[in-house]
């Protein structure tokens, strides 16, 4: 079973979606019973780090999150759900995240448009089954106004470039995280998907 | 590099696409959801969808049309039209919208703007600013209207534009009210002047009618991206052919 943490964040529908699309019925849930069950974790976001890490801790899921990928099962991080996984962020003064991936996560530089909101290019950095049936410089929807740096640059699987080139995905064991939303770039988001969910081990019910 | 966007607008009424289309592919182009699964296949970068619906039933329609498109079409949805408060934003995003525009509302109460962004970050937050030129002075200028582009404010364009986006606005959306309609090119002035106003990305409105506008309203009014209704529903060209004229015109384009 997928689950998808529910702590209140705006999207969360377009995910169910998503995965209900790929044939799979996902579980959207606040219960950390439920999510330490799950055979892998879906974390959206929209909005700031700070505010998601407030309630998560709210809800009481920081434990059950840290525990489900310290234990490398499958979990992916959408947008804020990658900004959080950093030590921590620099949004509205400097916020401690979850610290699964040590660095910070920084503003995009000034003299672009911010938010960066649209289409843009991911760059394979490394040759990973995530990326299986999408091409290298294919375009993902993104929306937001900082990025993170992982200390660990071998982490970075995908790179985008705007005003500098930020980790736009990253991968560590069975962990999946990006910077864009899959839900909301069309038939390679799907794909993106549907490869984290082979990756996982998960067979549609 | 980020690529500039194409975005189809449609205006809906109790549930039904108004002013029609004339897809001879689709069984229905009164149907929202099937307009907006063959604009995702025809490769749109994101869709508007404004309800003009008059009534508290319709408007409740709309909720139920977006629930339907958000199950078939994984691009961004911006729904705008009669939202006046917070919890009318929260009830389309939880429907599957992704940004939420407001015009009248936020110029009638502008905290309505920073409340939103609050709430659900500014991302989601799309404020619709409707100009018409001042005639006569001799700097261009721009007065706001509310109330679909009938009533006059006295406030300033550019301003507004600032305004909206220092209170929290993720993106704004320029209607030219004189070119609105006509066919005849986007107000090029006045985007650019909006465009250089704020950091925020602008999306240019109003006056479409060649491929050659859209090129004009990237390039010389400096917009982030280009709305349309006419030249798409109409068939007069199709979003594929937008944005290889496009492309190949050096602008960067998700093909």
């Amino acid at each position: 079973m997928i689950a998808i943490v529910d702590y209140g964040a705006g999207n969360l529908r377009s995910v169910a979606n998503a995965i209900a699309k790929l044939g799979y019925q996902p579980l959207v849930t606040a219960s950390s019973g439920e999510l330490a069950q799950a055979q892998a974790v879906i974390l959206p976001g929209v909005g700031a780090a700070g505010d998601t890490m407030e309630s998560l801790r709210r809800l009481g899921l920081v434990d059950v999150v840290n525990q489900f990928i310290a234990d490398d099962r499958p979990f992916f991080g959408v947008c804020i759900g990658l900004q959080v996984l950093f030590s921590g962020t620099e949004e509205g003064g400097w916020h401690e995240c979850l610290g699964v991936i040590p660095g910070r996560v920084k503003r995009l530089p000034s003299g672009l448009k911010i938010p960066h909101m649209g289409w843009n290019q991911v760059k394979q950095r490394l040759s990973h089954p995530i990326f299986e049936g999408i091409p290298d410089g294919a375009n993902f929807y993104f929306v937001h106004s900082y990025y993170g740096e992982p200390e660990d640059s071998s982490l970075i699987a995908g790179e985008t470039e705007y005003g500098l080139p930020f980790a736009s995905v990253m991968v560590k064991g069975n962990l999946v995280a990006t910077q864009f939303h899959p839900e909301k770039s069309g038939e390679f988001g799907l794909r993106l998907y549907q490869n984290f969910i082979k990756l996982a081990g998960i067979s549609r019910q | 590099m980020l690529t500039k966007r194409i975005i189809p607008c449609l205006d809906v009424k109790d549930g039904r696409v108004v002013k029609g289309t004339s897809f001879i592919q689709l069984r229905d182009a009164g149907d929202p959801v099937e307009l907006a699964a063959f604009y995702y296949k025809e490769g749109a970068d994101e869709l508007v969808f404004l309800d003009i619906s008059a009534t508290p039933e319709g408007r409740d329609t709309m909720v139920d049309v977006v629930e339907r498109i958000s199950e078939e079409v994984f691009m961004p949805l911006t729904v705008g039209g009669g939202l006046r408060s917070t919890s009318d934003m929260r009830r389309m995003l939880k429907a599957g919208a992704d940004k939420i525009s407001i015009n009248t509302a936020a110029v009638l109460t502008p905290n309505l703007i920073s409340e939103g962004a609050q709430k659900f970050g500014s991302q989601c937050i799309v404020v619709a600013i409707d100009a018409k030129r001042i005639e006569g002075g001799k700097e261009p200028k721009w007065e706001v209207y509310t109330h679909s582009g009938q009533k006059p404010t006295g406030i300033d364009a550019v301003e507004w534009a600032r305004r909206a986006a220092s209170l929290g606005a993720g993106e704004i959306l320029l209607t030219s009210i004189d070119a609105d309609g006509h066919r005849a090119g986007y107000d090029i002035e006045l985007t650019r002047a909006i465009s250089e106003a704020v950091t925020v990305p602008v999306i240019a409105s109003g006056g479409a009618g060649t491929l050659e506008d859209l090129y004009q309203a990237l390039v010389a009014g400096k917009a982030d991206a280009v709305l349309a209704a006419s030249i798409f529903h109409f068939g007069t060209h199709s979003i594929r052919e937008t944005k290889e004229y496009l492309a190949q015109k050096g602008i960067p384009i998700r093909i």
